[in-house]
């Protein structure tokens, strides 16, 4: 079958859509949280840099601006977890799933 | 970070490193005695580093082989050296030095140095692994015209790989005469000819492991030297901040930001540079073909971004002990006046750190660990170059696809040849110049002329040739422009009095510019050739999205 024939059977197979929808509805709003959460950092810094200089408790040297900034890190590592724990496990027996009705 | 560490800007292996880099003077190392405990060690990695080449050499058969290791690495692997990419000696004396220096704005660069990685995830990763075999080029030119789209993004590569290239030899002369006390034009051979037989004989099976076995020892000794440095303050980082605040002439200030990030253009422009450029550098996308499928290729971002953003932390732990460890102690500053000029440059702070927490013989570890470090990007660097050369212009452009699989690897073996020749003789040719501007370029000329046809040759149906050339073309030129009239070239390389760009990263203008001229010169294409290109849109999204007709791993 050639690759064209292949393509065109893919496309109007519904579960493509499907996956289509999920995994970029997934992506984009994964997306949107990472940078959202980045640049709105970066905008207190910019704009309201005193909230981040605001002492974590009463004497204290460290900063709540500390834990802002490594939960960035590590909230943006686990979304890339996240992500890869859906499009690993679901969407790829979706993709699976259509590979093989395509082919058969 | 390394405005003011040029030094570590230029040896800078990461992608990221140069984005931060700024002016300074390279010329100014100087010679230290030789450390024989340093050499000792880097000879051990070589010698290792060469073991693996011989083995990898044996198994690189196909052109598959040379340019994806035959697409066999594993996801955990693969990430392993994507990281290995990411946390150079750049990463690791730059951060630190910004954290020693300015505090919490080294930590906010340290964090934008970071968020690009989940964002390749979840835009880009599967959909590189599924459109491309070996080169970028593949992807940018799988529906549009494949000689000129193919030339455009091969010159984009090799632009990109020439620029970086410079900045990375010239950075390992003047950091391995720091550090091991041998000549530049010695340092720039050394790295010149390892880097040449790496790549001809290993291909980038041996390439993928000297990354990993340097982003192992990287981390290693970071830890080890994270764990030290908190031991001195009973593992409290509330102890360790207060004797840092104690310590460092900001005082309290110094947790917070401060100035550096205050102008929000600056801030979102030298972000998105990052991001993007990253994105679009051509030996970081070449780890995507690397692995069997777009599975593996998620992990391998998931796997990257953990260590990256792991080691970023403790780095920037380390620059927070630095500044009451190194900043009072008068043996790392020049003259023993504390507070004045550090030993060696602005960049060493986490070299000092070592020596004070662990002897000589951890400081001989580190800085056998920053060479290293180099060797494994400019080793990357030419296999990106050598596969742009000898696959994309040489097998697809002048040879039409005719070019038989020993033809074409005979290319690129003569082409990384090539390389590193040029390598070694910009290396010495720049020596005594300020190369800062040129990390500049290579982040914006990434970001601006590569990344837009990237992304919307995936993403975009309307894209065509017309609009992918003169987009891209926009790109370079406005990208060029901008960096050569901001103050890195303006003010410090032709001596004016006032940069005209006021900005030092261009992504922000530039790269918006491409995309513009893109869309528009796009939407007015009508031709025959541009309605082929957008109906091929369908097919290109179902392989993009499936893998249906992806390259495979080859056997074995």
């Amino acid at each position: 079958m050639p690759e064209s024939m292949i393509y065109a059977r893919v496309r109007s197979n519904p579960k493509f859509h499907e996956l289509v929808r999920k995994r970029s509805r997934l992506a984009i709003a994964l997306s949107v949280i990472v940078l959202g959460a980045y640049y709105t950092f970066m905008m207190i810094v910019a704009f309201a840099p005193d909230m981040l200089r605001t002492p974590l408790s009463q004497g204290s040297n460290l900063t709540v601006g500390v834990p802002v900034g490594t939960a960035i890190i590590v909230i943006s590592w686990l979304l890339t977890g996240l992500y890869s724990h859906f499009a690993n496990g679901e969407f790829e027996a979706l993709n699976n799933d259509v590979v093989r009705e395509v082919l058969e | 970070m390394s405005r003011i560490l040029v030094l570590l800007a230029v040896s800078a292996c990461v992608a990221a490193a140069p984005a931060l880099a700024g002016p300074g003077d390279l010329g100014g190392a100087e010679k230290q005695p030789i450390n024989v405990i340093a050499i000792g060690m880097f000879f051990a990695f070589v010698m290792g580093t060469l073991g693996i080449t011989y083995w990898a050499s044996r198994r690189t058969k196909s052109a598959a082989d040379f340019y994806t290791a035959g697409g066999g690495i594993t996801g955990f692997q693969n990430g392993l050296a994507i990281a290995g990419d990411y946390m150079s000696a750049a990463t690791l004396l730059g951060l630190s030095s910004m954290v020693f220096a300015k505090g919490f704005d080294g930590f906010i660069y340290t964090i934008s140095f970071f968020v690009g990685w989940p964002i390749i995830l979840f835009l880009l990763a599967e959909r590189l692994r599924n459109l491309g075999r070996y080169t970028f080029a593949d992807i940018a030119s799988y529906r549009l015209d494949q000689s000129k789209i193919r030339t455009f993004a091969a010159i984009g590569s090799l632009t990109v790989v020439c620029f970086y290239l410079i900045v990375q030899m010239v950075g390992a002369g003047q950091l391995i005469k720091l550090l091991f006390g041998l000549d530049y034009a010695v340092a720039v051979i050394i790295v010149g000819v390892l880097m040449v037989i790496y790549v001809t004989f290993g291909g980038m099976i041996a390439t993928t492991w000297v990354q990993i076995i340097k982003a192992c020892l990287l981390l290693g000794g970071g830890v080890l030297l994270c764990i030290l440095a908190l031991s001195r303050f009973g593992f409290s980082l509330e102890a360790m901040a207060a004797k840092a605040v104690a310590s460092h002439s900001d005082g309290i200030k110094l947790m917070g930001p401060g100035t550096l990030l205050a102008d929000p253009v600056s801030a979102v422009s030298l972000s998105l540079g990052l991001v993007f450029g990253t994105a679009a550098l051509p030996h970081i996308l070449m780890r995507f073909f690397t692995v069997p499928n777009a599975r593996e290729a998620r992990k391998s971002v998931f796997v990257a971004s953990g260590f990256i953003g792991f080691f970023f932390l403790v780095v920037c732990v380390l620059g927070l002990a630095a500044i009451s460890i190194v900043g009072t102690d008068p043996q790392f500053f020049e003259g023993g006046k504390v507070g004045g000029k550090l030993l060696g440059g602005g960049n060493m702070p986490v070299m000092h750190l070592a020596k004070a927490l662990g002897g000589n013989l951890f400081l001989g570890f580190l800085s056998a660990v920053a060479f290293a470090t180099i060797l494994a990007v400019v080793s990357g660097l030419a296999l990106a170059g050598a596969s742009a050369i000898a696959h994309d212009i040489y097998a697809r452009v002048m040879r039409k696809g005719h070019a038989t699989e020993a033809e074409e690897m005979r290319v690129s073996k003569l082409s990384s040849l090539v390389l590193g020749v040029l390598a070694v003789v910009l290396g010495i040719m720049f020596e005594k110049q300020n190369v800062a501007f040129l990390v500049g370029l290579t982040f914006g000329i990434a970001a601006s002329a590569n990344f837009p046809v990237l992304f919307l040759s995936m993403y975009w149906r309307g894209l065509t040739t017309a609009g992918a050339l003169w987009g891209g073309l926009a790109g370079l030129v406005s990208a060029v422009t901008c960096v050569v009239l901001s103050k890195a070239v303006w003010v410090v390389v032709l001596n004016n009095p006032a940069p005209i760009f006021p900005y030092e990263h261009p992504a922000l203008f530039s790269m918006t510019l491409a995309f513009l001229v893109t869309i528009v010169v796009s939407k007015l294409d009508n031709s025959a050739s541009a309605k082929a290109e957008r109906s091929r849109f369908d097919d290109q999204c179902v392989r993009a999205q499936t893998g249906i007709g992806a390259a495979a791993a080859s056997n074995h």
